[in-house]
């Protein structure tokens, strides 16, 4: 794969901004972040970049490669067409700081507002409680979540119609499911989920499993399960009367 | 709270820096959704060559009034409003056509296709402003499991049909229409009882699932079918609307139905 290609890269602030293009080297096994470091070395160096780990695991580096939202140090360029530009923008949900970094606090801030895990009574006189695997298997998968924050990016109800302050997002959803499926927890997170979080909002399209770099299956796993609690508590009468199937 | 200031706001409809064919997928639904509703829906209005020897269409089944010997409660009843067009089919398809319609896939999938909201990931929508499925009409979507409930019948019957589609008047029989029939409710089984609503039901509202080690065992078979879900949507919607074909055109004599045994 040894040869050059062009990094179509949007260079801005808050004000706005452009793209620029960087003819660079590139060579085997390189990925995207490995190229923007060496065009940030050698012919950009003021390009601002966000990366920490370079191994998919910090959740730093989230941007959109060629329009769609991924982590830089885990898109290999011999997965994407170098013969045309590679097109490389900031999250377009978040507010910009500079170049490739935005500022993600909006999830922090929002995050806030989840009621916190509250456990049910210790089951040992020492304070401890009793759990099994099974029961904790469905939320270990949410904690595989590194908060790259690239499913509130391609959320079109953040990205596109802008609820942020409305609706709290994949990533969150994926945290109240954490929360609310947890064998020790006896707090009700339910109608937050319908009146204050508006999980209504979320129309299933689906694109935050796509992106998610540590494969957590968001939409199947977390939202629908919990959209299907809502169900349960304010459309399902018989359910609660006859316990129905 | 108030939500960030982000600079990219208001872009037109389609636009995207995506250079993959992100079009392709939501136009093939449209595609594909289009010809089974327009053709179930002419298929369901006909009132004719839905049934050939031992078989009945799904679409038509389960048959509660109508010519055919399989109609439960006889030809049509006298109440049966005259201006209305009559047809078996339409006392049973809202059933399932309701079902798949408030389908958690289908609906994430149609929404794309037909509503563009959004055309794809991260692809600008037509429209700016945005309601989900917190107001009227869409709402509605959350009464899924009532339309899953009815569905565990109309499954049980068609069961049925596939069981009696070997019962030739001279005695047992395999045709070709008996294994079509067999299909259609395997593939129909896969995608009613691996719905995300009866996952939920059967075990997805417990936390301690481990308490009820029968519903943990049907949760894990039901999610083991859930995660197959969108094959499951297509391959029954394919086939029953091959089945109605197949019927249809051996009852019009175009197809002639071949006898294994």
């Amino acid at each position: 794969m040894a040869g050059q290609a062009t990094f179509r890269i949007w260079r801005g602030d808050p004000a706005g901004g452009k793209f620029q293009d960087y003819v660079t080297p590139v060579d085997e096994g390189m990925v995207v972040l490995d190229a923007v470091h060496r065009i940030q070395a050698q012919q950009a160096f003021d390009l601002a970049v966000r990366w920490n780990c370079k191994a998919g695991k910090c959740g730093s580096c989230s941007a959109e490669i060629n329009g769609m939202p991924k982590l830089m140090c885990m898109t290999r360029l011999n997965n994407l067409n170098l013969d045309m530009p590679v097109i490389l923008e900031p999250m377009h949900t978040f507010p910009v700081i500079r170049d490739l970094v935005t500022d993600v606090s909006w999830n922090f801030r929002a995050k806030k507002t989840i009621k916190e895990f509250r456990p049910r009574s210790p089951d040992l006189p020492d304070g401890t409680w009793h759990m099994q695997q099974a029961d904790v298997e469905r939320v270990q998968e949410f904690r595989k979540c590194i908060e790259c924050f690239l499913c509130q990016d391609v959320c079109h109800v953040l990205r596109e119609h802008h609820k942020h302050d409305e609706f709290i997002g994949p990533r969150l959803l994926v945290h109240v499911a954490a929360l609310e499926m947890h064998p020790l927890d006896v707090e009700d997170r339910v109608s937050d989920l319908r009146q204050k979080h508006n999980i209504g909002y979320c129309n299933i399209t689906t694109c935050c499993r796509k992106v998610c770099p540590e494969s957590i299956t968001i939409t199947e796993n977390a939202i629908i399960p919990l959209k299907e609690r809502v169900v349960d508590q304010f459309f399902d009468p018989l359910k609660q009367l006859f316990h129905i199937i | 709270m108030a939500g960030p200031q982000v600079v990219w706001k208001g872009g037109s409809f389609g636009q995207t820096s995506r250079r993959d064919a992100w079009w392709f997928s939501p136009s093939a639904v449209l595609i594909g959704l289009s010809i089974f509703v327009v053709y179930s829906t002419w298929a369901a209005l006909q009132n004719s060559h839905y049934t050939f020897g031992p078989y009945i269409s799904p679409f038509y089944s389960p048959e509660l009034f109508g010519d055919s010997p399989h109609a439960l409660f006889g030809p049509k009843p006298g109440w049966y409003p005259s201006f209305l067009p009559f047809s078996p089919a339409l006392f049973i398809l809202w059933i399932p056509g309701l079902f798949r319609l408030t389908c958690y896939y289908y609906r994430g999938a149609y929404y794309k296709s037909f509503w563009a909201d959004p055309p794809a990931c991260a692809v600008s929508e037509p429209r700016k402003s945005y309601l989900g499925e917190r107001r009227f009409p869409l709402i509605l979507q959350n009464f899924h499991r009532y339309f899953l409930r009815l569905s565990y019948p109309v499954w049980g019957f068609l069961a049925y049909d596939a069981v009696m589609s070997f019962r030739f008047p001279d005695g047992f029989g395999i045709g070709i229409g008996s294994l079509i029939l067999v299909v259609n409710v395997v593939l129909l089984g896969g995608y009613v009882f691996g719905c995300h609503a009866f996952r939920h039901l059967v075990g997805g509202t417990l936390d301690r699932i481990s308490e009820h080690p029968v519903r943990h065992k049907l949760y894990d078979c039901v999610s083991c079918l859930n995660a197959a879900h969108r094959r499951w949507a297509w391959a029954s919607l394919f086939w029953v609307g091959f089945s109605d074909v197949y019927i249809r055109l051996c009852s019009m004599g175009v197809w002639h139905d071949w006898r294994i045994f």
